[in-house]
């Protein structure tokens, strides 16, 4: 594999792990694991644990989806992997 | 105008509207047929891969479970939009840069095998079916009510509606068609949504009226006020009760999420946006359509149960007349009596409802004290309370009739895109990849119009006796595409030493597993009465419901092609190559074509 190639891929996975991270703590981890004790904090009427599992989450999982879509496309220039 | 001829209105202008795009759009090459030539923006893409994506359990039956499992419910939410992003960042772009027209077509290609692309050929039609089984649940539940019927006459009238415009159409007319059907399903949620949450909470925007003050000068928040409502029946708190365990509801999530990006009919909505970057934000678009009917469910739900709980229970509990009259209930009441998806005995003989948790032993206790005999609420389907919503919160019979016309645009819309994804399986993997390589693009669109057919009376069939509720059937298919083809296709792409042996064994072992583990709980095939171990939180396996088994599948999918790929040979150089190329946005262009 010619080594530009394999940078852009590299690139794209650091990408991908971090946005991943970011899926998995907002859902699982403060809309499951971490609920109980987020509830203590209050969001208007609700706590921010039943929050993040019924709202949050799904606001971010919207961002991170964008912000990687919009990542990516400055990546396939930057490696001059684009379509034309 | 009375409820009935104005929900015959609306819902006949719906349905002449989608019918009407069908015919005008009708497909006339196989190509358009599967995937609707290749021009359609990432937008309206988006807004169709919502409206296909959204179905009966989104729409009717989603606010339902969360009415009546709070907190717990996350999983529904969670699970069925996390998986987008999963979707957006792990398949979409590959599979778009590949492009072919199916999900079995990648498989069988990236794993140099007939055999490949055939097991995955059966892993997608035993989700579809599924899936298909709990949107005719969904359909029946409409038309029973709408029509004021059986639930049976009602499926046998919604099996002959998907089969008119899903056979005529193909995917171009569902793609316009899917458009006009998201604003109306989008509608009907969001409205009465609006004017249930100004009501109780004074806020128009549901999402806010989840977390705002009742208005009823209590000066509690929506939250407190409905804990408070059901607390003191017995019931679980709701902004804390959990769905079996909380390891349950992260199994469960785990595996909606990635059944949800691992569904053939919304993987193949990705091969048809103009450009791999098209591919990414396509996925974001469908998830804003999404989101806004997901981030209205949690209000709908929550008011729905409180609203429930103050028709039946209109004082405090305990005091005689706080419970209603039976005399005196509303008309929708009996009419959804009518349907037998809600039962009422006068256990105790005193002309009023008693509706609370019998098996809480402290409430029980109560109860008894008051003279009640216990609950007399024998049967409350969760999949009527969004259709009942309207209806309990005394909206205007319009309204009404436009929640109906947007579940059946939901169910249908649903419905039509799984039959195609079956269709295009059997007619273009299997007749003309594996049978008859030259049949002519006429026998190709017969037999996938015939494939069609069959799938719609076989889960017409088994919808007489759905396994659970539309949403619980539904993620009992999700499961099934978690452990099937959402491994193939992730390590497809992303681990070029997983070979032929491994993706077939790591399918067949996942979506076996996962098969036996739901059969032995829900019966073989949901037939009633073949299960052999019964469905109850003791038997089942670290207490992880049969609807959640898929997560565990896909794990042993993931096991067992690493495993058996390390000890078979390499794929071939070729392959390897492949791999790279797909890796890569650049010379995507005319991939789609034959």
């Amino acid at each position: 594999m010619d080594t530009k190639a394999a940078q852009y891929w590299k690139a794209n996975l650091r990408l991908l792990v971090s946005l991943l991270v970011i899926w998995f703590v907002v859902s699982y981890g403060f809309g499951i694991i971490l609920a109980d004790a987020l509830n203590a904090i209050r969001i208007g009427g609700v706590g921010l644990g039943f929050w993040f599992a019924q709202q949050g989450s799904i606001y971010i999982f919207i961002v991170l989806i964008f912000f990687y879509a919009a990542r990516m496309n400055a990546l396939d220039r930057e490696f001059d992997v684009h379509e034309d | 105008m009375d409820l009935t001829t104005i929900t015959y209105l609306v819902v006949g202008a719906t349905f002449a509207l989608y019918i009407g795009i069908a015919i005008w759009a009708r497909a006339s090459t196989t190509g358009e047929f599967y995937i609707a030539g290749k021009g359609i923006h990432p937008v309206a893409n988006g807004m169709a891969t919502a409206a296909d994506w959204m179905s009966a359990a989104s729409f009717i039956s989603m606010a339902g479970l969360i009415a009546f499992n709070g907190y717990g419910a996350s999983v529904f939410l969670m699970g069925w939009t996390g998986g987008y992003v999963l979707l957006a960042l792990l398949l979409a772009p590959y599979l778009r840069k590949f492009g072919k027209f199916t999900v079995p077509e990648f498989i069988g290609e990236r794993f140099y095998s007939q055999s490949a692309r055939l097991v995955a050929v059966i892993c997608l039609i035993i989700a579809s079916v599924t899936y298909v089984i709990g949107q005719m649940k969904g359909i029946g539940v409409a038309f029973s009510r709408f029509l004021e019927t059986s639930y049976e006459l009602g499926l046998y009238i919604g099996m002959g509606i998907v089969f008119v415009y899903a056979v005529l159409g193909g995917m171009k007319g569902i793609t316009y068609t899917q458009i006009a059907q998201y604003c109306v399903l989008i509608c009907a949620y969001t409205i009465p949504a609006v004017f249930i949450s100004l009501n109780l909470t004074g806020n128009p925007i549901p999402q806010l009226g989840l977390i705002g003050s009742m208005t009823d000068g209590s000066g509690l928040t929506m939250m407190e006020k409905l804990d408070q409502v059901v607390t003191d029946l017995g019931f679980a708190q709701y902004s804390t009760q959990v769905m079996g365990s909380k390891f349950n509801m992260f199994v469960y999530t785990f595996s909606l999420m990635i059944g949800t990006a691992g569904l053939p009919h919304v993987i193949i909505r990705f091969f048809t946006v103009p450009k791999v970057k098209d591919a990414r934000s396509s996925a974001g678009w469908a998830l804003v359509f999404i989101a806004i009917l997901y981030t209205t469910a949690p209000a709908v739900g929550s008011m729905a149960r409180l609203n429930l709980h103050q028709v039946i229970q209109t004082g405090p509990v305990g005091e005689e007349t706080a419970n209603i009259e039976y005399a005196n209930v509303p008309a929708w009441f009996k009419k959804w009596e009518a349907t037998g998806l809600l039962a009422f005995e006068d256990k105790n003989g005193d002309g009023r409802i008693q509706y609370y948790n019998e098996k809480n032993a402290e409430m029980a206790a109560k109860a008894e004290s008051f003279g009640w005999k216990g609950n007399e609420m024998t049967k409350v389907d969760r999949d009527i309370m969004v259709l009942a919503n309207p209806e309990i919160a005394g909206l205007p019979n319009w309204v009404i009739a436009i929640v109906v016309a947007g579940g059946l645009a939901a169910a249908l819309s649903t419905a039509a895109g799984l039959l195609l994804a079956i269709a295009s399986a059997v007619s273009h993997d299997v007749i003309k990849g594996m049978i008859n390589p030259n049949i002519s693009e006429k026998g190709e669109l017969l037999a996938s119009r015939i494939s069609m057919a069959g799938a719609i009376f076989l889960a017409g069939y088994l919808g007489l006796h759905p396994p659970d509720f539309a949403a619980g059937t539904v993620a009992i298919a999700f499961g099934l595409a978690a452990s099937s083809i959402f491994p193939a296709l992730m390590m497809g792409i992303f681990n070029k030493k997983v070979n032929r042996s491994g993706a077939i064994w790591g399918m067949i072992s996942g979506i076996g597993v996962t098969m036996l583990y739901v059969f032995q709980h829900k019966g073989i095939f949901f037939v009633p009465g073949t299960a052999f171990l019964g469905d109850m939180g003791p038997n089942w396996f670290f207490g992880i419901s049969p609807n959640a088994f898929g997560g565990i599948g896909a794990l042993v999918n993931f096991a067992v092609a690493i495993m058996v790929s390390k000890v078979t040979a390499e794929p071939p150089e070729h392959i390897q190559h492949l791999v790279e190329d797909i890796r890569v946005p650049k010379g995507a262009g005319a991939a789609t074509d034959h």
